[in-house]
């Protein structure tokens, strides 16, 4: 190497190239990590990857929009992978057209849950109003939530980090917390996992029991369309 | 393969065109998993349509392909979190708090709303 090492490392860090390798190879650790301790739930991949490349940025001092333009890449793929989620649903398709009726009622029960709990919690801790606007979709996948809090004036970027601490936070608890209800039903509990842990409940569950898993994409698909509707409804009802 | 994710993709693309013109409350992608799972039972009835992406499990060797890592297409959203560190430092006991409490809130209406109503329906489906 002629090149002074540090010219090369400018280089490096503005190019995409650097940051999705960066991305890949992470995750590529804390997922095998995470299948060495055979998924325990504490070490969610998410999690660890996200808190290590986080601190790699702010050790290197590169910003998050130089990250996000090779990141965004992986990124993209949100949209066609929510897509997919046809593919399971519909191989399971006999199994979720019996389970109809218990299912579009907990939908309703449990996207008034989510929304109306966030929001009464974070008023009683006092959260300033653009926080508790921001948290209000916290459940719902990271581009709709964005979405609805744009609509609603609030931080799409904090609305983001809202939903994916929620994700991390959801995939953790949901298979101690299953298992202490005695709830040993798949569908139910892949349901609740989509429905309050959006995508990252989905992987989750995907990772716990293939029933689990469609049944939770299919949560997270109607619980978008539901919360859509139902933030601005609740703000307007419960937000002072 | 290549025509298989064409077909996601044209699904995605589609769902975000009637969308936005339509000016409909709900996301892009939902609406194409939509149209995809339309097409994939529009096959069963109309041979015509078993072709391409459509045929030999084609567009659902691809769909899993990519549901295999759902978890890593979250990293960096996640990871945007290095942006609101000034906000955390005030607030950020509060805010995990109430994502927590309200998470495990949710997850217990759900689970249970869902076994109480497959149990009046006599729904046997416990393993």
């Amino acid at each position: 190497m002629k090149d002074n090492p540090f010219s090369l490392w400018v280089y490096l860090s503005q190019s995409p190239l650097l940051w999705l390798t960066v991305t890949l190879l992470v995750y590529a650790s804390t997922d095998a990590v995470s299948l060495a301790t055979r998924r325990h739930p504490f070490a969610n991949p998410v999690l660890h990857a996200m808190w290590i490349i986080g601190a790699f940025l702010l050790l290197t001092g590169t910003s998050y929009t130089t990250y996000f333009a090779g990141a965004q890449f992986v990124h993209f793929l949100l949209g066609p992978a929510t897509v997919a989620l046809a593919v399971p649903l519909y191989e399971n398709r006999k199994r979720v057209v019996v389970s109809i009726v218990p299912m579009l009622v907990a939908l309703v029960a449990g996207s008034v849950t989510a929304i109306v709990s966030v929001v009464l919690l974070a008023e009683l801790a006092g959260l300033p109003r653009d926080v508790v606007l921001s948290l209000a979709p916290k459940s719902v996948t990271a581009g709709v939530a964005m979405g609805i809090a744009e609509s609603l004036h609030a931080d799409p970027s904090l609305a983001a980090v809202a939903v994916i601490l929620t994700g991390i936070m959801g995939a953790i608890i949901v298979t101690p917390l299953m298992n202490r209800t005695g709830v040993t039903d798949y569908r139910a509990r892949g349901f609740a996992a989509g429905l309050a842990a959006h995508g990252i409940g989905t992987a989750r569950a995907f990772q716990v029991d293939e029933i689990a898993g469609v049944f939770s994409g299919i949560a997270m698909s109607l619980n978008a369309l539901v919360t859509s509707f139902l933030v601005p409804l609740a703000v307007t009802l419960l937000v002072r | 393969m290549l025509a298989s994710l064409g077909l996601i993709l044209l699904c995605q693309l589609i769902g975000e065109v009637v969308v936005r013109g339509l000016g409909l409350p709900l996301p892009g992608p939902v609406l194409g998993l939509l149209l995809l799972l339309m097409l994939l039972l529009a096959r069963e009835r109309f041979a015509l349509l078993a072709r391409g992406p459509l045929r030999n499990d084609g567009v659902e060797t691809a769909g899993k392909g990519l549901l295999a890592h759902l978890s890593l297409l979250f990293v960096p959203a996640g990871v945007g979190v290095v942006q609101k560190l000034d906000l955390l430092a005030e607030h950020g006991i509060a805010i995990v708090l109430v994502l927590a409490l309200s998470v495990v809130v949710t997850l217990l209406a759900t689970v249970l709303t869902f076994r109480l109503v497959s149990r009046l329906l006599k729904q046997q489906d416990a393993r």
